[in-house]
């Protein structure tokens, strides 16, 4: 989870990622962001989200997205 | 069967009636009827590429659906039994056959639209290639005449089979609703490019009369021809007329044609659209927005998270993240982040996706060069900045007063709108090259006089006309500021006024419509001059 | 409920009577430019009825004038001409003119047998919009209609003139309700004078045969007047051009014998009526003027009342009132347009 949320601090130094859940709804992440994001956390990771799962429900909080990854790796 | 005619306000009519006499189980049947008999309309032929893609797009998604359920059956009666490993392999082979199931839909109705739309496009370049290679071969062209709505119904079964194949939602089991689905009557002059699970959730409900919602609708309609009679059809004499002869047509000229283009492009699209809303709002079908105040955007980003908004998120959903996420793409980006460092690697899948995105939407606009460079043109100016960006950011870290000015937000709409409307001119002129040349034109052409010498009086447009679009688009500007600071519907706040407020409203617009609008032969005392007779 | 009710029925009152005014406001009055637009309508203001009335386009209402006829002979005549009025148009007005009254004889000036199909929209509104609604109007527009017309557009006018909007002036509101009386029975009167010099002779055409159409409402003509006991004459007017072509009139003359019809070309006749064509037109030999019509009309006049059995009516008094009133609108008429002629050069408000 720390490791995520240094690589959401990374793409956007100035929001706060432990509290807020609209990251999508609120445009905070845009395409390229979430593209870069998904490339990121495949080189931490080693995990691939594939783009069925690009949906506001997985991205719109960290721990949305931290829950993703856990499922995926589980799935793995 | 043109949005503006009397036909097809006959037509909406005669629908409308019927839609609500029958019994209610019955309303999305007569729409289907309806529907069909609008597409044969435009030509009975053309029937038969549309029933292909429904007929196709269902057999494929029933199939995928079939096999997803024979996938659940299976885990369920074996859960417990089967290791993980077992399961995934179990799963990796059902995914195997909806996958080919899928690639086959997609590769049978692209294959269509692209045959129809793309083949003579391929002929003329291939042929123009082998040209500058010596050889001289003769190749006809096929000349199909295209199916009413073809790009707009192709592109919104595809994003359906795909979410069917994504496990989205499930494939719907009746034939009449996918083919109504596919063939919605409002929609396929100019999309929007719906999906379905948006679409079908009021689609096939039973719709009781609702006085409120068929006034909505009405409403939406009539500010949709407002836009498209008035300004649209006002304003395309003149469009016509700048980009008819480019060496008349240069130096300002070039700029008041951006503009104008920008206004009718507006009018017609978004009041197209809104005719299309506010008709199926008039059937109790909810049609997603596909505009969102686009020329207030204040970067190209913005620009088109508002303008066609379905097309974008069509592209983004299923080309873009797809081709960004895909495994040989994130394997590509790994190992270029190992051997160019982090800055390319990070880069490599949005820009790649980025480009192809781009490619293929100036492709769907229309086969030729000019569309493909109109895209990529885009595509160079959003990358660019992208890649700005950081610098942006250090200018307001280092100035952070100017940012809420009221003046920086304007100087980035203009800054927005008048890049965008350069771009745009791709659609008007003939080729690329002269596109480019005029550009430059723009500038070194120096005529500002046309501004005040009457100049702008002879390119189809009287002063009256002027005046009439400058109210017009003040109007546009009105409405479009209400939306973004009442956060919604203008309409619901015209309904809180008196009665007699908002009956003069409605009529006002009727008849603005009604008088103003740029329709029918167009009375011109000189057509009576007395010749011989 | 009750309340409800009253409240649409007064929004659907005041729409309807917006709209309506509206309408009347833009359409456009043919008071001060393109004059000939009203000549259609007038004729629904005559109170009493015609021997003769005249079908056709600029070529009868333009070279005939009932006052003379009347003046000399006591015919009661009208013209029922509207500018390029095209022989369908010709039929229907016929058609419509028989709801009102039965002529004894019927005059048809067959130029427009050379048009076969719609021509121009703004010439078919000159001839539709002024008829009254009947069948004949309906079938009149259904005939007539060019590209891109629609026939919504002649129930509501407004469809067609909406855009006039930018160029209303003080007669659209003048004139709203009423007319301006134009014409004279139909006749449209001009005194100016502009000889006819270097008229060009016909081109060759490819096929002289006029078209099927034309034919088929020239047999229609032919019945309707049959069925009612009406004479029907078929004239060429003196005018030098459209050019009248030596094939076309050998069509007409067989056509007339053939169907038991008259058929005169004036074109053969100036002299013996004493036409002038340096003195007796207005515009170089296309129509006649004042004096050129009245000498036409009291040569036509000769051989109508010679051929036919037609009622001098001059001293009865139902149309001695009505056509005292006529003779005073034409000779002031007359004269204004002298005096416009002497102090300008030229006529300028006709």
């Amino acid at each position: 989870m720390d490791e995520l949320l240094e690589i959401l601090q990374e793409l956007h130094s100035d929001v706060d990622f432990e509290e807020c859940d609209t990251l999508i709804d609120d445009k905070i992440l845009d395409s390229f962001d979430i593209v870069t994001l998904i490339s990121e956390i495949n080189s931490e990771f080693d995990v691939a989200i594939p783009a069925e799962e690009i949906i506001p429900e997985n991205f719109n909080s960290a721990k949305a997205l931290w829950s993703l990854i856990e499922r995926l790796e589980d799935e793995e | 069967m043109l949005f503006t005619s009397y036909e097809f306000l006959a037509f909406i009519a005669i629908a409308f009636v019927i839609y609500y006499i029958v019994p209610k189980k019955y309303q999305w049947k007569v729409l289907l009827g309806f529907s069909y008999i609008f597409y044969a309309l435009s030509g009975v032929k053309y029937i038969a590429y549309i029933l292909a893609t429904t007929i196709s797009t269902y057999i494929v998604s029933r199939r995928i659906d079939a096999k997803y359920e024979e996938q659940s059956a299976y885990l369920a009666a074996n859960k417990g039994k089967i290791d993980r490993t077992a399961r995934k392999e179990y799963k990796a082979s059902i995914k195997k056959v909806t996958w080919r199931w899928l690639v086959g839909c997609l590769v049978f109705n692209f294959g269509i639209l692209a045959v129809i739309k793309y083949a003579d496009f391929t002929i003329t370049n291939f042929s123009s290639i082998l040209h500058t290679f010596g050889a001289n071969p003769e190749f006809g062209l096929f000349r199909f005449a295209l199916p009413l709505g073809i790009s707009f119904y192709t592109f919104q079964t595809m994003g359906y089979i795909i979410d069917v194949y994504r496990g989205k939602y499930k494939a719907e089991k009746n034939f009449g609703k996918v083919a109504l689905f596919v063939s919605f009557f409002p929609q396929l002059i100019q999309g929007p490019i719906s999906r379905f699970d948006d679409l079908a959730q009021t689609m096939f409900r039973e719709h009781a009369y609702d006085a409120k919602q068929v006034s909505y609708g009405l409403q939406r309609i009539m500010w949709g021809y407002f836009k498209k009679v008035v300004v649209a059809d006002r304003l395309l004499v003149a469009v016509k007329t700048l980009y008819s002869d480019a060496s008349v047509y240069t130096g300002a000229y070039v700029l008041v044609g951006m503009i104008l283009y920008a206004g009718q492009l507006y009018g017609d699209f978004t009041g197209g659209i809104d005719i299309t809303i506010g008709i199926a709002e008039v059937f109790g079908i909810k049609v997603k927005e596909n505009f969102l105040q686009p020329y207030f955007s204040k970067n190209i980003v913005e620009y088109w998270n508002r303008w066609h908004i379905s097309l974008g998120s069509w592209f983004k959903e299923y080309l873009f993240y797809p081709i960004s996420v895909c495994q040989p793409m994130l394997k590509l980006s790994k190992n270029s982040r190992k051997r160019f460092g982090d800055a390319v690697g990070k880069r490599i899948p949005v820009y790649i996706a980025t480009i192809v995105v781009w490619f293929i939407t100036g492709f769907w606009h229309g086969a030729a060069w000019n569309f493909i460079v109109w895209g990529l043109m885009n595509c160079l100016v959003i990358l660019v900045s992208e890649e700005l960006k950081p610098l942006y950011e250090k200018f307001h870290a280092k100035f952070p007063a100017v940012k809420p000015k009221w003046w920086y937000r304007f100087f980035c709409i203009m800054r927005t709108f008048l890049l965008m409307s350069c771009l745009r001119s791709f659609d008007c002129y003939r080729d690329v090259p002269l596109t480019f040349r005029m550009w430059g034109e723009m500038f070194t052409r120096f005529n500002p006089s046309i501004f005040v010498d009457g100049s702008l009086l002879q390119i189809g447009l009287t002063s009256s006309d002027y005046v009439v679009v400058a109210v017009a688009v003040l109007l546009f500007i009105l409405v479009s500021n209400l939306q973004l600071i009442g956060k919604g519907n203008v309409r619901d706040q015209i309904a809180t006024k008196p009665p007699v407020v908002r009956y003069m409203i409605y009529y006002g617009l009727f008849l603005a419509i009604i008088i103003f609008g740029a329709y029918g032969i167009g009375y011109d005392s000189s057509q009576f001059i007395y010749n011989q007779f | 409920m009750k309340k409800k009710v009253i409240r649409y029925s007064l929004v659907a009152v005041f729409v309807g009577v917006t709209l309506f005014l509206l309408q009347r406001l833009l359409m456009p009055k043919y008071v001060d430019d393109v004059v000939e637009g009203s000549l259609i309508s007038e004729y629904y203001n005559e109170t009493t009825d015609h021997d003769v009335l005249f079908v056709g386009d600029c070529e009868v209402y333009e070279n005939f004038s009932p006052i003379k006829l009347w003046q000399d002979y006591g015919v009661t005549s009208y013209i029922r001409g509207s500018a390029q009025q095209l022989i369908w148009q010709s039929y229907y007005l016929l058609e419509d003119a028989l709801r009102y009254e039965k002529p004894k004889v019927v005059v048809f000036n067959v130029l427009s047998m050379k048009y076969d199909e719609p021509q121009k929209e703004a010439y078919n509104r000159m001839s539709l919009d002024g008829m009254r609604w009947s069948k004949s109007k309906i079938d009149a527009i259904n005939a007539s209609m060019c590209e891109g017309e629609s026939f919504i557009s002649y129930v509501f006018p407004l469809l067609r003139y909406h855009s006039r909007w930018s160029e209303l002036n003080a007669n659209d509101v003048k004139y709203m309700f009423s007319s301006k009386q134009i014409s004279h029975n139909g006749y449209y009167m001009r005194v100016d004078t502009k000889a006819a010099e270097n008229v060009p002779t016909g081109k060759a055409l490819s096929n002289y045969q006029f078209g099927d159409n034309s034919y088929k409402y020239l047999d229609k003509m032919v019945k309707l007047c049959k069925d009612n006991d009406i004479q029907l004459v078929l004239i060429k007017a003196p005018s030098l051009y459209p050019y009248w072509y030596q094939q076309w009139d050998e069509q007409m003359k067989s056509y007339a014998e053939r169907n038991d019809v008259q058929y005169i070309n004036f074109l053969d006749c100036t002299k013996e009526a004493g036409i002038d064509f340096n003195k007796d037109t207005y515009d170089g030999g296309l129509h006649m003027n004042l004096d050129g019509a009245e000498k036409l009309t009291n040569y036509f006049g000769k051989w109508l009342t010679d051929k036919y059995d037609l009622k001098d009516h001059r001293n009865e008094e139902e149309y001695k009132s009505v056509y005292e009133e006529k003779i005073k609108f034409y000779e002031d008429m007359k004269l204004d347009q002298y005096n416009e002629l002497k102090e300008y050069g030229k006529v300028v408000s006709y």
